[in-house]
């Protein structure tokens, strides 16, 4: 050994043995990146050095839609249209289900599914059905999501739908270190997927196990594609981030009702503008029992639970 | 007082050592191995009972194994209506308020094939008011709809075959059937109005398709059928092994996914 006392002298003496020195390595890399953005194409370079959903000019928006939709229609040899429609005014979205009428068929779960384009295997499925007891009540301790009767509602049971609460002071938005969630001024919380980290602190903030994580690739048949995307929604994820329900934002922000409303065969799904007087919704607050989950929580959701007999 | 305490004490101190020796030379004694054997096995039949130990499967009996898809319930998801043989393509709904002239747009009474109108049949026949089980015809309807106090003619009209009556006389067609229904079950009656009770399609903001209560009740048995659930969701422990299998498939013969 050479004997040397000070570490850091030692340190210096051992780069200069293997012929080069940090600051030349350092000025080597920087040299090699900024040549690989200054000769790839500018589309690549803005997708490297893209800006938040939220800080987009209306101009970069239209462009980045336009990749999206190219990107897209390309992969899955179809047409595939990307929407960012913002918001409309004087809009905030509420939902109502109505536990005396839900009979557990699972209709909803798998329209969801259709519509939003979820991963087929590894399977993702926003909406999880609770069975529970009735003698027990409501009981996340001991709820089935796994039941299978031949037919339901089995006599015994009931059953509570569970997707995104669309809080209005969510968790989830507010532990993302990224910013990558957040909530619209219509009430929906949205996640860029462009900006998700896959860090998955979210899925621990919330407490209602609504959030679902690509731990695969996703498999997503063509022929099954639904092509009426929304960005900040349904349009196809890439492995590593995280998915939820967004009301179907795609749908409900040109009017239509979510695609879980649509199918379930009792009825017992309501959805609208909790800020028009006359709406669905709003009446249910006014005239039935309503109660929300987990309230002690005052995560304040937009999705109430009822009993309309 | 004192002294006589401290000299009891003594007394204690000097005996305590004694008893304690005895007391150790006992544990030094053979009685230890049992001891030791007991406590020995008692750790490893514990260690056994946990690594032997399955692990705890929640609502064990259903396997949810496999990962269905909506594409696997044609019948479902297909351009089948939720509700079977229902149209709801001659409602039209827009977008914005005011879009629809009717109050309560509904699509056309589900009757069965061929059976209405009524007076193809009932026209040449002499109407008989009296009740009785019907035996000739219309033996496949088992009225279980408030039986004991009700039959054909408390809703269908003894001279107009055609249309259905209130409990006042006055008719009503088949396509207003909501006014009838809403004599006795007047709270469902106000809710389906306001779109609480029953399901209402269309749009948000804009014109809605109503349902006929008899579109998801049957009038003569009006208790909602029961169906059969979709498959639950694959459990996370099968699912890994799916993720690794379209893994596979993805080199081979993947369509959708880059």
């Amino acid at each position: 050994m050479s004997g040397c006392s000070d570490p850091l002298a030692c340190a210096e003496e051992k780069e200069e043995a293997g012929g080069l020195k940090r600051r030349d390595f350092l000025t080597a890399v920087g040299v090699v990146a900024a040549g690989f953005l200054a000769g790839c194409t500018p589309e690549v370079r803005e997708e490297f050095f893209q800006k938040h959903f939220l800080e987009l000019s209306q101009e970069e928006l239209d462009r980045r839609m336009q990749r999206l939709h190219d990107d897209y229609s390309k992969r899955f040899g179809q047409e595939v249209s990307v929407s960012a429609l913002p918001a409309q005014p004087g809009v905030v979205f509420g939902y109502a289900l109505d536990l005396s009428r839900c009979i557990g068929c699972r209709r909803c779960v798998y329209a969801c599914v259709k519509e939003n384009n979820q991963s087929r295997d590894p399977q993702i499925q926003w909406i999880r059905v609770l069975e529970m007891d009735k003698a027990k009540g409501i009981d996340f301790e001991e709820a089935n999501p796994y039941y299978d009767h031949e037919k339901v509602p089995d006599p015994d049971h009931f059953y509570l739908p569970v997707a995104c609460q669309q809080c209005r002071t969510p968790q989830c938005t507010q532990v993302c270190p990224v910013g990558a969630t957040w909530q619209e001024p219509d009430g929906i919380v949205v996640i860029d997927y462009d900006w998700c980290i896959g860090c998955r602190y979210c899925m621990a903030a919330c407490p209602y196990g609504a959030r679902h994580f690509n731990w695969g690739e996703p498999h997503l048949p063509t022929n099954e594609l639904n092509p009426n995307t929304h960005a900040l929604g349904n349009r196809p994820r890439p492995r590593g981030v995280v998915e939820k329900c967004t009301f179907c934002i795609q749908r409900v922000r040109s009017g239509r009702y979510p695609a879980c409303v649509e199918i379930c065969p009792v009825g017992a799904r309501k959805f609208g503008n909790l800020l028009d007087k006359d709406g669905e919704v709003s009446r249910i607050l006014r005239d039935k029992r309503v109660f929300v989950l987990k309230a002690e929580l005052k995560t304040d959701p937009k999705f109430y639970y009822f009993y309309g007999l | 007082m004192a002294t006589n305490s401290h000299d009891h004490d003594e007394h204690g101190k000097s005996e305590h050592p004694q008893t304690q020796e005895e007391e150790f030379s006992i544990a030094r004694s053979n009685a230890l191995v049992p001891l030791l054997i007991i406590s020995a096995v008692t750790v490893f039949a514990i260690l056994a009972v946990i690594v032997r130990a399955k692990p705890v499967i929640p609502h064990e009996g259903v396997a949810a194994d496999k990962a269905f898809s909506p594409a696997d319930f044609p019948m479902v998801f297909g351009s089948e209506a939720a509700i079977p043989g229902l149209d709801t393509a001659d409602v039209q709904v827009e977008r914005g308020r005011s879009a629809s002239s009717a109050q309560f747009p509904v699509p056309a009474p589900p009757f069965s094939e061929g059976i209405f109108p009524c007076t193809q049949c009932h026209a040449d026949m002499e109407p008989n008011p009296e009740r009785r089980p019907l035996e000739l015809m219309h033996t496949d309807i088992e009225l279980h709809h408030d039986e004991e106090h009700r039959w054909c003619l408390d809703c269908h009209d003894l001279k107009n075959r055609d249309q259905l009556h209130l409990s006042s006389g006055a008719p009503v067609p088949f396509t207003e059937s909501y006014r009838l229904c809403g004599q006795c079950h007047g709270t469902q009656y106000r809710d389906w109005r306001a779109g609480i009770h029953g399901k209402r399609t269309g749009y948000w903001d804009g014109s809605k398709r109503y349902l006929l209560c008899v579109h998801c009740h049957n009038p003569h048995s009006p208790h909602f059928a029961a169906l059969k659930p979709l498959p639950p969701p694959i459990r996370p422990q099968f699912s890994r092994k799916d993720a690794d299998r379209s893994a596979r498939d993805k080199e081979s013969a993947d369509v959708g996914v880059q």
